[in-house]
Formats: structure tokens, C-alpha cells, sequence
């Protein structure tokens, strides 16, 4: 098995609020990130696809194709974007790093012409990432 | 579905590789520049990876306002300007940066309760990196 990585870059917003909380415990456990108009990151995103080398192509996967796949399912839904009011994810979830590598995992799995999404890693900033492995 | 948090950390310290076990012309051929009896330093950058499904309330594996408290309490006054051979964990010990892998694991593991502490990740300079997940094989992760 072979794993290769695609990387991606977005920039969008967010803000973090559970309605089902009051004010103040919004304000407790969010702090800065409560701020209701919100605040911006330049997120990269980073692709690991595994899979057996095609003895003709040498290929895993077609790089053209899974970045085309990216583009389309993920980057044109997500860049420039609130992703609170405009992610159909996070209508009812917070946007949080965790919450967005999950629904970029699911937004990619099984779209991958066959080859095994092996991990989807987000990074808000560089100090700071999350990576989900599809695990339960 | 789980998530694995990383987050990263740095500090400077100093450190001089140099063991009882081996004579001094062993300690220098086997460590080298390394066993200057002065030491020398770094600027370590250290990642801690925390594993869990996100709260549905928060949406967090952890508040990470709690695990950089964890941090600033006790990650940093022990390590950071340290000389980390004076430091009570690397008093019988060769401060190399897998012992500090393996330290730092044990640090978080055992006084870090919010999130499971699946991994540390030490960068020693550019060029060099250390991983140690409590001895479990991190395969292609």
C-alpha cells in the first residue's frame, strides 16, 4: 500500500455558539470564539489516499483527478465562506476544527474513483490540527 | 466519528548526551558534538495529539482553552530555559530527544485527564523528529 497526500488551502469564517446554552456559559466555554460576527482562518486541508500502484499508470490515484475531486466537493462549498450560515454541516453543528475534518471526511469518502480515503487532516492554524481516520 | 487533535507547543533547553555507561572516549564517539561537557541547545517544538469524538455540546475534543492551561502550568515552568539534564526525570537518564518523547508522553498521559493522549511528536531542530504513542505502532499515521 502507497499513500499519498493532496494539499488544499480555504480561507473562512466562523464563530462558535451552542443556541441550547445561555449567554454566559457560551461566553465560558467559547470565549473569543463566541464572538457572534465572527472571525476568519486560512485553513489548510490535506488529502491521504492509500492504495495498491496500477502497474500502468504507476498511478494510486490520477493527482489531476483527486484534485479535481477536492475542488468540486469540498474547496468551491467551503472557501470565502461563513461556515456557520452557509455549510448546510453546520446548521446544527459547531464548526469547530473536529466537526469540519469530519464532514470534509464525509464529503470525500467513497467519491475517490476507488482508491481508500486513508486520513483527511485539517489545519486551522500551524499550531493547531485535526486528523480523522473514518474511526467510529 | 473520532477526531485526533494536535496542538503545538515550543520551548528552549539545553541538554549535554553523555551516559555513565560508556567510558569518556566512548561517550564522545558514540554522542559527539553532543557531549560538549558545556551543552548546547534547542528550540523544541513539541506536538501533543488528543483523541476522542467531539463532544455534540461543544463540538471539541477537548476545550483547548484547558489543554493550553495544562500547558502553561505545567509543560512550560519545567521545560522551558531548562538545562534538561538537572531535571529530575533525566537525572538517570541521557536527555536525548526519544527519552524526552517518552517523557513528555507520561507528563501528559498521566496528569492530563479531559482527552485521551494518544501521541507525542517532538521536532528537535528542522531536520530531526521524534514520535512516540506509549509503544504502540503508529503504522502509516
Amino acid at each position: 500500500m502507497v499513500y499519498l497526500t493532496r494539499k488544499a488551502e480555504f480561507s473562512a469564517s466562523h464563530f462558535y455558539h451552542n443556541p441550547k446554552l445561555s449567554p454566559e456559559e457560551n461566553q465560558r466555554i467559547f470565549g473569543k470564539c463566541n464572538n457572534p460576527h465572527g472571525h476568519g482562518h486560512n485553513y489548510t486541508l490535506e488529502v491521504t489516499v492509500g492504495g495498491n500502484v496500477d502497474q500502468r499508470s504507476g498511478f494510486v490515484i490520477d493527482l489531476k483527478q483527486l484534485k479535481e475531486i477536492m475542488n468540486r466537493e469540498v474547496i468551491e462549498g467551503l472557501d470565502h465562506r461563513h461556515l456557520n450560515k452557509e455549510v448546510p454541516e453546520f446548521r446544527d453543528k459547531i464548526p469547530t476544527t473536529e466537526n469540519l475534518a469530519i464532514a470534509i471526511w464525509n464529503r470525500l469518502a467513497g467519491k475517490l474513483n476507488g482508491a481508500k480515503l486513508h486520513r483527511v487532516r485539517v489545519y486551522e492554524t500551524d499550531d493547531l490540527f485535526v486528523d480523522v481516520y473514518g474511526e467510529p | 466519528m473520532k477526531a485526533h487533535l494536535t496542538r503545538r507547543y515550543k520551548f528552549s533547553a539545553s541538554h549535554r548526551l553523555h551516559s555513565p555507561d560508556f567510558s569518556d572516549q566512548q561517550n564522545r564517539d558514540i554522542y559527539g558534538k553532543c557531549n560538549n561537557p558545556h551543552g548546547h541547545g534547542h528550540n523544541y517544538k513539541v506536538e501533543v495529539t488528543l483523541s476522542g469524538r467531539p463532544d455534540p455540546e461543544t463540538g471539541m475534543v477537548c476545550n483547548l482553552a484547558d489543554l493550553d492551561g495544562f500547558a502553561e502550568r505545567v509543560l512550560m515552568p519545567r521545560f522551558q530555559f531548562s538545562n534538561l539534564n538537572e531535571l529530575d526525570a533525566f537525572r538517570n537518564l541521557v536527555p536525548t530527544t526519544e527519552n524526552l518523547s517518552r517523557e513528555l508522553f507520561h507528563l501528559f498521559r498521566d496528569q492530563f485527564q479531559l482527552a485521551t493522549v494518544e501521541k507525542i511528536r517532538i521536532e528537535e531542530t528542522m531536520m530531526n523528529s521524534f514520535e512516540y504513542a506509549g509503544g504502540h505502532e503508529l503504522g502509516a499515521r
